[in-house]
């Protein structure tokens, strides 16, 4: 489902152009899992926002295709009526606009593109209503700017609300877990596993070992210096905590 | 709040345009170009105005001979050429003097249709919304005021300020020039000279106005001015909330709009003015055409308690040039000022207001959001000013800049004059650019990058916004996404 080939990418930096990603190769099947670990600088960022498709990066070669489809040619909001969603590291803030205006104009938007009819605000409101006690989320939140004063675990499961309101197919998680406590790791974790489907695809990605004792992956790759450098079962995770980043990829190259 | 969703809708399905941008082919009497003493001496007989009014039309015209241009403003331009104008302009099917709206020219009412004033009142009535009347003004005249009856029951008075003169002379003879005297300023000299119609609103005491009142305005005619003059006074323990609008055709010249707007408050009433300025902006890439926004706007908080609100969105014109004011007079008085103007394209405005406290324990509250984009240039300019017998004055300012791409200009040029040691004075003042960080989280949720902007600008023109009569505010909150159209990508 999920096809990324040799995918390199660079930003402009004052210094002219900085190559970050340098041939990333992918397969993620439907249903499954993929996590991406790696130690700082390595690039996992930059893979997010690449395959987001945001404008200050470059891609200089490579392919990456969701369900045949060329992704690459694609603006940012065509990605994501495709169903593509990125839950962000730092979510950012939005003085002013509260949640629910939020989610309803970014939910009219992907169906407006993928030809489907808008919601009424009822309908809207009980979705909004249903997934939010899903997710143990209070519906004053709704009212609240988005992500404006919300705490590091607020954020975080508003990620999770937004992407269980969009449903998409493909799922990319930046460091979920960073800036949380364990309670809050759970209840994002749970989040994301009840969105774990035969049709959809995640890509978990993550400096910690941590977060994958709640996010079961199927498949484990690591990354450094903006390549995949190995890839293995879960047990990676766990000899990569035993072990640590520098004497894993030291055997990897 | 939905509004949002529909303002995204209703910018994509406008795609760049000033929609109000057509003109109306109507017959038309006009004025010669030029201003004299016979032009002043024309208007007020085609008003049959009474000598009094004459008389004082014609000490403004001699004082305003007199009166130097004012320089000191930021926005630059051409000199204004007052001999290249048309100072009156008015439909000729006006002269009969339609009594109703089955009698005014289709022609005129299709003109409000297209721009969605709705003028009759069974279909106001029938639709959702509640009712609002209102005073349709175009050129030179008023055109039609709904509810006037209704209003009526209430002992509201709602009519152009021409009517008022006939009917109610006292009224205006007690109130015109008291809040912004004719020797004022410039422009407002040259309105108390020629000032052609406009609204005029009375609320009896103790009379809550049953609904909102608006004025629409359109600038029709080619090379004519428009120059009206708006008086609302609220006696003791009234209520009024008002609302006027404004739009022209696009053309490649020039337009003067200089209107004059005095509101005053007695003991206990309280008066909220609103605007949404939408006059043509000029060209996008050259900056020719579009309108002149050159307007004194005061309100005098005479009695005790009294509160005067100012509420402006201003997206249009190519020079915005006004500061919506409060005499704070009244002891335990409260002055208003909620701002919010867009410029984009060359569009230059230097705005903001001016709170004058002179009653003890008088309070005034500014919040100005200023968005600029493209290669546009604003100001916002304030003054406070505690006069010594203002025990206990206390004012707040707030002036949130937020800068769209890197070629246009925002400045903060605050003036505060405190004679009274016991006054409280809090100023704070910020300056962004749009983060690309926010307009990215949007995009990544699938909404694409202007409705994205819209919706950032919205929000932070939120706090202002919501201070908009709701029926306004859905229609303020898409003149926001459309005049910021060709600012990103």
């Amino acid at each position: 489902m999920i096809k990324i080939e040799n995918l390199k990418a660079a930003i402009e930096t004052d210094d002219g152009e900085k190559e970050i990603l340098k041939g990333v190769s992918l397969d993620i099947p439907a249903g499954q899992v993929h996590a991406i670990m790696g130690p700082n600088g390595a690039g996992k960022s930059t893979l997010s926002y690449v395959l987001s498709g945001r404008e200050e990066y470059t891609v200089t070669g490579g392919s990456f295709e969701m369900d045949a489809q060329d992704m690459l040619e694609l603006a940012p909001e065509e990605r994501a009526a495709a169903g593509l969603f990125l839950a962000f590291q730092y979510p950012v803030e939005i003085p002013g606009v509260n949640m629910s205006t939020f989610l309803k104009t970014a939910l009219n938007s992907v169906r407006k593109q993928r030809g489907e009819d808008e919601l009424d605000a009822l309908s809207m409101l009980k979705l909004i209503k249903a997934k939010c006690a899903d997710l143990g989320i209070s519906e004053d939140m709704m009212k609240r700017a988005v992500n404006v004063g919300f705490s590091g675990g607020e954020k975080k499961r508003n990620e999770v609300l937004q992407m269980a309101m969009l449903e998409p197919k493909f799922c990319v998680l930046d460091e979920t877990d960073s800036g949380l406590d364990i309670d809050a790791l759970k209840i994002v974790a749970d989040g994301v596993n009840a969105m774990r489907s035969p049709e959809r695809a995640f890509l978990v990605i993550t400096h910690y070992q941590r977060l994958l004792d709640y996010i079961k992956p199927d498949v484990v790759h690591i990354m450094a210096e903006g390549k995949i450098v190995k890839t293995g079962g879960p047990e990676l995770a766990k000899e990569l905590e035993d072990k640590g980043y520098a004497n894993v990829i030291g055997e990897a190259a | 709040m939905g509004a949002t969703e529909e303002t995204i809708q209703q910018i994509k399905s406008m795609a760049g345009k000033y929609e109000a941008g057509f003109v109306t082919d109507i017959e038309t009497d006009k004025a010669p170009k030029g201003l004299s003493e016979e032009i002043v001496r024309l208007i007020s007989s085609k008003k049959n105005e009474p000598e009094w009014m004459l008389q004082w039309r014609l000490k403004a015209f001699q004082r305003w001979l007199e009166m130097p241009e004012p320089d000191w403003q930021k926005p630059k331009f051409p000199k204004i050429d007052y001999q290249d104008i048309h100072y009156y302009a008015a439909p000729k099917s006006m002269a009969n003097k339609p009594k109703s709206l089955d009698e005014v020219d289709p022609e005129l009412l299709k003109t409000y249709e297209k721009l969605g004033i709705p003028l009759k009142e069974q279909e106001i009535l029938a639709g959702v919304q509640k009712p609002v009347a209102v005073d349709v003004v175009f050129d030179s005249v008023s055109v039609a005021t709904t509810f006037k009856e209704k209003l009526k029951e209430a002992g509201v008075i709602f009519c152009s300020i021409s009517e008022a003169i006939q009917n109610h002379p006292d009224l205006v003879k007690k109130y015109i020039g008291s809040v912004v005297p004719p020797g004022d300023n410039k422009h407002a000299c040259l309105n108390s000279a020629v000032f052609t119609d406009g609204s005029f609103v009375y609320v009896p005491e103790g009379v809550r106005c049953p609904m909102e009142l608006s004025t629409y305005f359109r600038i029709n005619e080619l090379n004519t001015g428009q120059f009206e003059r708006t008086l609302i006074i609220a006696d003791k323990g009234a209520y009024v909330s008002y609302l006027e609008g404004c739009t022209a055709p696009m053309r490649d010249e020039n337009q003067l709009h200089a209107a004059v707007v005095e509101l005053i408050a007695h003991d206990d009433a309280e008066i909220k003015y609103s605007t949404v300025q939408n006059w043509y902006p000029g060209n996008f890439e050259t900056g020719q055409g579009g309108v002149y926004n050159f307007v004194t706007k005061r309100g005098l908080c005479e009695g005790r308690n009294s509160k005067i609100s100012w509420t402006q969105v201003e997206t249009g014109s190519a020079i915005t040039w006004k500061y919506p004011s409060c005499i704070l007079k009244g002891d335990h008085s409260q002055g208003e000022f909620y701002s919010v103007a867009i410029t984009n394209g060359r569009q230059q405005a230097d705005t903001g207001t001016k709170m004058i406290h002179i009653g003890k324990n008088t309070k005034s509250r500014i919040v100005a959001k200023g968005i600029s984009a493209g290669k546009s240039d604003q100001t916002y300019r304030g003054l406070v000013k505690i006069m010594p017998k203002a025990q206990g004055a206390r004012n707040f300012t707030q002036c949130d800049s937020l800068l769209i791409g890197d070629q246009c200009g925002a400045h903060t040029v605050p003036y505060i004059e405190s004679r009274n040691k016991t006054a409280n004075l809090e100023h704070e003042a910020t300056t962004s650019k749009i983060s690309e960080d926010q307009l990215f989280y949007c995009m990544q949720r699938g909404i694409g990058e202007e409705e994205a902007l819209a919706l950032i600008v919205n929000g932070f023109a939120r706090e202002v916004m919501q201070h908009l009569p709701m029926e306004f505010a859905v229609e303020a909150q898409k003149l926001v996404g459309i005049s910021l159209e060709g600012s990103v990508g």
